[in-house]
């Protein structure tokens, strides 16, 4: 079997050789083979999927079939091992993740070469640029990392078995979600980067390398937040987002993509930043390939990271040969990108734009920092500092309020220019709406429980807990007022009612009201951070009938025992939720002993509402009593952050829907001002 | 000193509310200082030093051999009198300047807080640039009375004005 996988990775990468040698060729030639060429190379291109297929599936079926002299199945596979969990081995180590990286790559790649007729010159020179980051991938799993290598002498009788904290069921579809986020992006810059060296003329490629930065940063998005949610449910320390070197190297992307998804609107609607969304869209691909390394080179220490190897010096080289190919060709065509527009008016849909790239540009530059700042710190003084949460949250609390600021404001602008008299009626009322929200959360009882009864004054995080929803509520205000102003205008000339017409306007203008929907995601996720600042725990040993009390909620032990089964042992508590001295619930916090790893996980359990979690922690057994010890959180508003990441999947699902015939309207007839923002 | 809330006396207004203001600080400040309060800053300043990347209060690794000691010896520190800086400067001295979750401000250390300030300033300085040229442009004007404009032209002219416009 290992020979199968080995042929077809050997066989893959020289079929992306020969796609991304004959594809330069016949870009090259002018004569009338060059047609033929390139459509061999179009082909080669296609065929690397199913070479690369053949491969992943080999690793699976190795996988299933217990089959141990593939060192890859062994070190993360064993055979009481679930089936699900078994599939996930593909994905599960440093080898098998770059396959799986290399099949992502070529699925992108198929669909991209399989469509190529949209525009025929301008795919050949991006199936060129997809072949060349193949080329690197399939270098990498033949010669650096392969997951075929077979175990020397004696074969063992059972594997190490899968890491305990990857035995879940959000790690079936985390991974593939991240990967598929971090791939895609290999689509828009392969775009870019053929459309800057063929001098591609308009701006069709950008309307092309958009739809396909949507997918991509929809499943970016998904992919970190279902790892959020993951470190919530299975890492058991009762938060979602640690500031970790990983997590912050699957931001990173996220933010430059965010940037460019928002100035990608300038270069279409005025023709403006051209240059610098070449250049955002090869940030982002870079930081994908950079947070790869980081992810796999060991330079920065991380619950996440695959272990150290030498794997990073590949990923430094490409990282070198990816900026000197993309400042080759900038140099050469950036007569190219001249702007065609003048900035008329500060108080501009425009200058919003660039604020808002400034700030999230900035984010990401401070995530970047914060994350290598250790290793400078090394370098330079000889020992690695930390940089934790304290450092993030305080540098990344204040940009993000000023970019939900921006969410409110930039929308309400007009192209070109904004009057103040435009101003002054679309912001006065959801600002008057959302000082009445802030003022209602701190003069309301504190008994109520968070987020009411806020304290602004007490310390920084209620203060800035506080921002954040009265923030918040600025941008839900203001995009609810667009729908209805907008419906509105439909309602009269169609005779529709709101709903209806609110429907058909969001239809008529996707991209725009999609893009609404998703602000309001983001302001729902907000909120859900919020949260965060009221936040209580409470450590406790429990033995029969003993109790706890955290807020409104009182915890008794009713019992505590023991469990077995083929994968794993388990210790586990049965405890009786009460509150308000009622009973609500019953949650068993369990902490469990995976055999073959012979690795101890906790498996919190949680009660979730939409005002507050309890979240209940096994954290072990006093040797001296053999009591359990339990700890209890209390996380208000966390389930906003679940729900809003559903909205703004959503919102990149509507607005990747084509649009609607635009209405009709006869000549004669008055048509209302539509809301200030007039476009997206 | 005269304290008087006479609207018509605009100095003692706001002299009454420089002392609200007092007041409200030392209101806050007086519930920040109690022990548990500083227990959970504190905790939530260091980091566990078993290699777990936690904040020390948030380790909860079964069987952790360090975050169960740390935080007693942080409780017993605290309970002994010493000040922040004291019991943050003591723990560096036992685990090593990686036990601190956040970078200090001394030293090459300080770099870490003010590059973020610098980014934000080239930054606006680059916006500020970019205004600049786009502002001060020429607009491309034709040199005669405009001609009418008709066919492919006018098209453009709608696209470009649908662009701007559209819902």
């Amino acid at each position: 079997m290992a020979q199968i996988g080995s042929f077809a990775l050997l066989f893959a990468l020289a079929l992306s050789g020969y796609s991304f040698l004959a594809g330069i060729v016949a870009l090259v030639r002018k004569d009338e083979g060059a047609e033929r060429l390139g459509e061999t190379a179009r082909r080669a291109g296609v065929a690397v999927f199913a070479v690369v297929f053949l491969a992943a599936m080999v690793l699976v079926v190795a996988a299933f079939e217990n089959d141990f002299s593939i060192a890859y199945i062994f070190h993360h596979s064993n055979r009481d091992l679930p089936g699900p969990y078994k599939f996930a081995t593909l994905w599960s180590g440093q080898e098998g993740s770059l396959l799986f990286w290399a099949l992502l790559l070529s699925a992108y790649g198929f669909v991209l070469r399989v469509r190529y007729r949209t525009d025929p010159r301008l795919f050949a020179y991006a199936s060129v640029v997809i072949a060349a980051v193949q080329v690197f991938f399939l270098l990498l799993v033949n010669f650096a990392a392969h997951p075929f290598a077979v175990m020397q002498g004696s074969l063992p009788e059972d594997g190490s078995g899968l890491n305990p904290l990857l035995q879940y069921p959000e790690m079936v579809i985390h991974p593939p979600m991240l990967y598929l986020g971090y791939v895609g992006f290999t689509v828009p810059f392969a775009f870019a980067l053929g459309a800057l060296a063929m001098k591609y003329p308009g701006e069709k490629w950008i309307h092309i390398t958009r739809r396909w930065t949507m997918v991509t940063w929809g499943f970016l998005t998904c992919g970190i937040f279902l790892g959020a949610h993951w470190a919530y449910a299975v890492l058991g320390w009762g938060g979602y987002w640690g500031w970790d070197a990983v997590e912050n190297a699957s931001l990173m992307p996220w933010l430059t993509g965010t940037a460019f998804l928002h100035s990608v609107m300038m270069q279409e609607k005025r023709g403006m930043l051209k240059t610098w969304n070449m250049w955002l869209i090869f940030a982002t691909f870079g930081l994908s390939i950079f947070g790869t390394f980081l992810t796999r080179s060991g330079v920065v220490s991380s619950v996440h990271a695959f272990a150290q190897s030498s794997i990073g010096d590949w990923f430094v080289g490409f990282l070198a040969l990816i900026l000197a190919v993309c400042v080759y060709f900038y140099v050469k065509n950036r007569s190219h990108l001249r702007s065609e527009h003048k900035l008329e008016s500060l108080v501009s849909r425009e200058s919003s734009f660039l604020f808002n790239n400034l700030l999230l540009l900035l984010a990401c530059f401070t995530v970047l920092w914060g994350t290598l700042f250790p290793v400078l710190s090394e370098w330079v003084q000889g020992n690695k500092v930390t940089v934790g949460p304290p450092f993030f949250n305080r540098v990344n609390i204040p940009v993000a309020l000023l970019l939900l600021l921006l969410t409110a404001v930039g929308p309400l602008l007009a192209w070109r220019r904004t009057s103040v008299e435009s101003i002054h009626r679309n912001f006065t009322w959801p600002a008057v709406a959302s000082l009445v929200v802030a003022i209602l959360l701190v003069i309301t009882p504190s008994s109520w429980g968070a987020p009411f009864g806020m304290r602004p004054w007490q310390d920084a995080s209620a203060f800035y807990s506080l921002m954040t929803i009265l923030l918040s509520a600025l941008v839900a205000f203001t995009v609810a007022m667009e729908f209805v102003r907008g419906g509105r205008v439909i309602s009269r000339h169609t005779g529709q009612g709101l709903l209806g017409s609110m429907i058909h306007l969001a239809h008529r203008n996707t991209r725009r009201y999609g893009g609404y929907i998703v602000h309001l995601g983001v302001v729902v996720i907000m909120i859900g951070f919020a949260g965060a600042a009221f936040n209580q725990d409470k450590e406790q040993e429990m033995g029969f009938g003993d109790q706890m009390s955290i807020g409104r909620y009182t915890l008794i032990c009713r019992s505590f025992t023991q469990d077995d089964n083929p994968n794993y042992s388990s210790e586990w508590a049965v405890m009786d939720v009460l509150k308000d001295g009622k009973q609500i619930d019953t949650l068993y916090p369990e902490r469990r002993f995976y055999k073959a790893s012979q690795q101890t996980s906790t498996i919190p359990r949680v009660r979730s509402t939409a005002q507050e979690d309890l979240y209940l922690v096994y954290e072990g057994q006093n040797q001296d009593t053999g009591r359990p010890i339990i700890k209890a959180h209390l996380n208000p508003l966390v389930s906003w952050i679940w729900i809003g990441v559903w909205i703004m999947i959503v919102g990149t699902i509507a607005a990747l829907i084509p649009n609607a015939a635009p209405l009709r309207v006869a000549a004669t007839a008055r048509v209302e001002p539509v809301p200030a923002g007039a476009g997206d | 000193m005269q304290f008087n809330m006479n609207r018509s006396n605009p100095i003692t207004a706001k002299r009454a509310m420089q002392m609200a203001f007092l007041v409200v600080v030392v209101v806050a400040l007086v519930g920040a200082g109690d022990q548990s309060s500083r227990f959970n800053d504190l905790g939530h300043r260091l980091m566990c030093a078993c290699g777990c990347n936690q904040i020390l209060l948030e380790c909860n690794h079964v069987g952790c051999s360090y975050s169960d000691r740390m935080r007693g010896e942080l409780m017993a520190a605290l309970d002994r009198g010493d000040a922040d800086d004291l019991v943050l400067q003591s723990f560096v001295q036992k685990y090593g300047p990686t036990v601190l979750a956040a970078p200090t401000k001394s030293g090459f250390n300080r770099l870490a807080w003010i590059m973020p300030y610098v980014a934000l300033l080239a930054g606006l300085i680059g916006v500020s640039y970019v205004v600049r040229i786009w502002r001060s442009r020429p607009l491309v004007l034709p040199a005669d009375t405009p001609a009418p404009v008709h066919g492919a032209e006018l098209e453009r002219f709608r696209d470009v004005a649908r662009k701007e416009t559209e819902l």
